[in-house]
Order: structure tokens, then sequence, then C-alpha cells
């Protein structure tokens, strides 16, 4: 992107030298660009930013499909601050940033450190290990379901081996439930940031790590003052990705719980809380709106931070 | 850890590895390694094969005994054949694989033509276009979605395949990744395209694309995998279970045939064998990738 601007910007700035150049040849008929343009253009236009606007106007009606639906203010928004799951979601989907990112930045690095010694075979263990990125969540939500049932492998284990008594209740408590889907996202997770981490890894000088080995240290005090300030600006940009993604949670909780969001619906997440109310033909498409505007507030507070936090780090 | 240094480590060769990287290693230390690496192998891997020899199990054997059984005593594809009587999962396949070609089709096409228009043409209203990009990556997918689904639904295309694939074909990001490959190439050679009077679509498709295969195969696997992988708008527009795509299709199977596992597994490790086999003939390509640059400053 910074090449970009760095190429755009002689043509802003009215220099001397530029009057005098002769008028650049027509390289291209007028409309070819906006032909080249116009597939990836119009799907912009008309499937992400119209509904986005729509949905906007959406939130200030008692719109139902079907119907017309006709502008009622605030409305939406006062019973989306009066209603106890519009806050439970919020809730779970806070739960979940503080759970599932702090992993999500943190293991990938340790991985990546061990993968990344060339020892024989490593080829074979980089793939097994990158196995759960490419299932779907779906699947991968279903192989955790079977394991975490009150009869699946991880309860009878543990009830063989006598630590547990009773099962423990993975899928139909309301926080367990949570956790369970955190320890999906962070599971498949993982290997995807692992792939990013190796990559920077590569552009970490060896010079460093040799010149840190001659003046004495341990592996430890490497990883501490060489690898990790080096990973700094990787660490931010995982966590923000992480952490927008926590957001926007849905299919891990919606198959671990088989459709219901918990006991009560009570471990749904803001996605869970949109589609749930804004679908089926007695649909609240105003209020359902409402909760997206909400959801797309709180993902453009977190880029802003991001933005802040790179622009000071730079500064 | 000093027998680790390049120097010592000639010396010490009886206790010191030679890695193919030009590295070496103790001994010590590589059991260790080999130790963690099957540490972690256990946790990615252990729950397919624990899905997998589920549903080999055959119908006499118990799915819940005590300890668990880790191997199939009566090994059976039962589970396999049933599940393909319950639901239809060829053609749950089948629309997977058609919504997936499609995407990536259109998705590479269109994010190619916007990209190399944006880096290699002037044009007025360029800085209105990449603006209107950029803003719909604020936008996350799923606040948009139930006025999409109006939308769609007013279009007349709800409950059909096109409505899954033609929204999600846009992606900023790969339009973005295409701009910047097309801006990487230097400007001499279109210039000397220009003076032999080769028009916009001749240097696009004849100097452009073949300069950017690597970047094309990147939106293209996102782009596959996205669509693959998509959960959340099938569920929400297909209405109909035999248009569904195999990801709404076994949570179907799930939400059925809950009350049997060897069925559920067999569902899932129909799904995940293709994409298993597919990464395994290009994990090679996949990593060299990655290591040669994906991230480069």
């Amino acid at each position: 992107m910074s090449t970009a601007t760095t190429l755009e910007r002689p043509q802003a700035v009215e220099t001397p030298q530029r009057r005098r150049k002769p008028a650049p040849v027509r390289t291209h008929a007028p409309l070819t660009p906006w032909l080249l343009m116009a597939p990836a253009l119009l799907a912009a236009i008309v499937f992400v930013l119209f509904p986005f606007l729509n949905t906007i106007v959406l939130s200030f009606t008692d719109a139902r499909p079907l119907l017309g639906g006709s502008f009622n203010g605030l409305q939406n928004y006062r019973d989306l601050l009066a209603d106890p799951m519009f806050w439970i979601a919020l809730r779970n989907c806070l739960i979940y940033v503080v759970g599932a990112v702090p992993p999500l930045v943190i293991l990938p690095l340790l991985l990546a450190m061990l993968v990344r010694k060339a020892v024989p075979g490593i080829g074979a263990i980089r793939t097994a290990i990158y196995t759960p990125v490419i299932a779907s969540v779906v699947v991968t939500g279903l192989i955790w379901t079977w394991l975490l049932d009150s009869r699946g492998l991880v309860n009878s284990m543990a009830g063989w081996l006598g630590i547990i008594s009773s099962p423990i209740p993975f899928l139909t408590d309301e926080y367990l439930l949570l956790i369970s889907s955190m320890i999906v996202t962070v599971w498949q997770g993982i290997a995807y940031y692992m792939v990013v981490y190796l990559a920077v890894l590569a552009n970490v000088p060896q010079s460093l790590h040799e010149a840190a080995m001659m003046d004495g240290a341990g592996p430890v005090r490497r990883f501490l003052t060489v690898t990790l300030p080096a990973m700094r600006s990787t660490m931010l940009l995982i966590g923000i990705i992480a952490s927008l993604a926590a957001f926007r949670i849905f299919s891990e909780i919606f198959v671990l719980s088989g459709g219901t969001g918990g006991p009560g619906g009570r471990s749904s997440s803001l996605v869970m809380l949109i589609r749930e109310s804004g679908t089926g033909l007695s649909g609240r498409l105003g209020y359902s709106s409402a909760v997206s505007i909400v959801l797309f507030l709180l993902t453009l507070i977190l880029m802003i931070v991001n933005l802040r936090m790179t622009y000071r780090k730079e500064s | 850890m000093a027998l680790t240094h390049p120097h010592t480590s000639r010396k010490g060769s009886r206790h010191t590895v030679a890695l193919s990287d030009g590295e070496s290693a103790t001994r010590p230390e590589l059991v260790l390694r080999y130790l963690l690496l099957l540490v972690v192998i256990v946790i990615s891997i252990g729950p397919f094969l624990w899905q997998l020899a589920t549903s080999l199990k055959g119908i006499g054997e118990d799915l819940y005994s005590m300890p668990p059984s880790f191997w199939p005593e009566e090994f059976s594809l039962a589970a396999y054949s049933q599940v393909t009587e319950v639901i239809p999962v060829w053609s749950y396949i089948g629309n997977s694989v058609i919504v997936a070609l499609c995407n990536v089709t259109l998705s590479v096409v269109g994010c190619a033509m916007a990209g190399y228009a944006m880096a290699r043409l002037q044009f007025r209203g360029k800085v209105i276009a990449i603006g209107l990009f950029a803003a719909t990556l604020l936008i996350p997918q799923e606040s948009s979605m139930i006025a999409l689904t109006q939308l769609v639904n007013a279009m007349g295309l709800g409950n059909t395949l096109v409505a899954v694939f033609l929204p999600t074909m846009m992606s900023a990001i790969s339009v973005l990744l295409m701009w910047n490959a097309f801006l990487a190439l230097p400007k001499e050679v279109d210039e000397a395209a220009i003076v032999d009077g080769a028009s916009v679509w001749q240097r696009f498709l004849r100097l452009g694309l073949p300069s950017v295969k690597g970047t094309l195969a990147v939106v293209a696997l996102l782009a596959f995998m996205g669509s693959w992988n998509d959960f959340l708008w099938p569920l929400l527009i297909l209405s109909d279970p035999d248009k569904y795509t195999l990801t709404v299709g076994l949570n179907y199977l799930q939400g059925t045939f809950a009350d049997n596992p060897r069925v559920v597994a067999a569902g899932t490790i129909i799904a995940v064998a293709p994409l298993v086999a597919l990464f395994l003939a290009l994990q090679r390509i996949f990593f060299r990738g990655v290591a040669e640059g994906g991230v480069k400053e």
C-alpha cells in the first residue's frame, strides 16, 4: 500500500517539470479501466456496501420480512439495551476475546520456534500439525462435539482414570460450552498463525542470534531479547485479527451447542443473536440490524485502536 | 548450549547432529524437540484419528467402552454406506464443488481485472474506486448479512447455489493483493508494449497475468478455502435440504443423527478426506511459498 502512495504523489504535486512535459500518450480508451473494474466494483457495491447502508436504515425501522415497516427512531436500540439476551451475547463475545486471543498470539509463536529447525522429517511433521486448519469449522466442531460429549473420549478417559466421578458437562453448561468452543478455535487457529510466524521468523537475521550467542545468551535469553522484539508487530497484528474473529464468532458455538446457543441460548454470540432475531417469517429485521450495527461499531473501534497503536509506534 | 555453536560443533561432532539448513543440534536437544513435536502431533491429528476409528467401528462394538478402545475390533464400512443413505452426501459434495469453482473463477477474474486497472492504468475516479474497496474492508460480513438475505431474496435468488457464491466472490483483500502484485511489475514493460501498439487487454492477458501467477494462486486458494468451509451464509440462504452445501449438510446430519456417532463420524471423514488429500499433494509447494516470502518487507 505504501508503494501506491509514493507512485501517486508526483501527479498530485504540480511541479514546473511536469507542466513542460507533453501530454501523456493515450494508452487506453476512456471506458476500458471501468470495464476492468466493473465485476469487482459492482460486487462490492451491490453485495457489501448497499446491504450495509440498508442495515443502517433498517435499524431505525420496525421492518418485518415481506412487510415494508416504518421508521421508529431509536426504538430498536432502546429495545436492545433493555434485552438481557443482547447483554449476554455481548458478554460472551468479550469472554471469547479475553479467553481465546492470548493463547492464539502466544502458542503459535512457541510452536513456530519448535518446528522451525530443519530436523529430519520436519516436512511431514509440519503437514500433520497443519491438518486442523484445512478442515471446515463444522467438521472440527463435530469432531470435538464427539470428543467432549458426556460419554465422549475426554469424559470416559477421565472417568476411567478416576479423575472425575461424574461427566464434565462440556456441551451443556453455559460457560463450559464457551470454553469448549474456545478450545476448538484455538486448536484450529494455532497452526494457521504458526505459518505467519514462520514466515516472519525467516526474516530475522541469523547474525543477531549468533551475536547474542557470542555474548553468552542462553536460548531463553535469546528468545526474549532477539526473537520477541522482532516479533512484536506480528504479535500485535495477530492479536487484532484474532480479536476481530472472536467478536464475529459463530460456527464453533453453533455446532457445539447443536444450534441452540447453549442452555436457554445463554452461550450465544452477537452473530448468533443477529441470525436468531433476523431470520424466519417473524424475523425482527430492525432489531437484528441494530445488533449488526453494534457488531460493526465494536470491530471498527478495535481497528481504530489498532491503527493508533501502530501509528504511535512508528512516530 | 555451547556445543550448538558453529565453531565448537565440529570438534564435538560425536554429540551433535548436522541439520539440512546448516545448523546443528545436540542429541538431548533433538530428543526433547521430537518429544515435544510428538505431543503436538497427537493433539493436532489425534481428534481426526479418533473420529476415523469411531466411523470404522462395527455395529456390535461398544462405543462407550471403559477404557476407550482406540482400534476398531471389527472393521466395518457400514457407517459409510448408512450415511450415504440418510443424507445425499455426494450431491452435497457436488454442490460444494460447484459453489467453490464458481467462487474461485469469479474471484480470480474479477480481482485480477480490478487490480490490474488500479495498478497499471491512470483514470479519473480511481481514488473513489479504491476508497470503495477499502470501505468494504471495514464491514464485517456478518453485520450486513440480514440485509443481504433480503436483497438476494428480492433478486429471486433465494435458496439457489448462485446466491451462495455470487455475493461472496468479491474480497477486498484479494483485490488489494492483485493491486500490489501488478504494481511490482516494472513500468518499462508496459511502455514497450504500448509503443508496439498492444491494447490494454493484450497487455493484461499476455504481460500482466503471466507475471503474477503466484498471487493468482494465493487468491484462488483463499477463495477456495473460504468458499468450501463457509457455513453461516449458506445456512442463512439455503432452506431446501437438496441444495445444501457440505457444511450445512453435515450440520443437518448432526441434527438428525446425533444419537449415532458412527454415522456422523463417517460423514465428517467423507467431508475432510478430499481436502487432506489435496493438501498432501500441494503441501510442498505451499510451505515453500510461505518460506520464500509470503511476508517480506
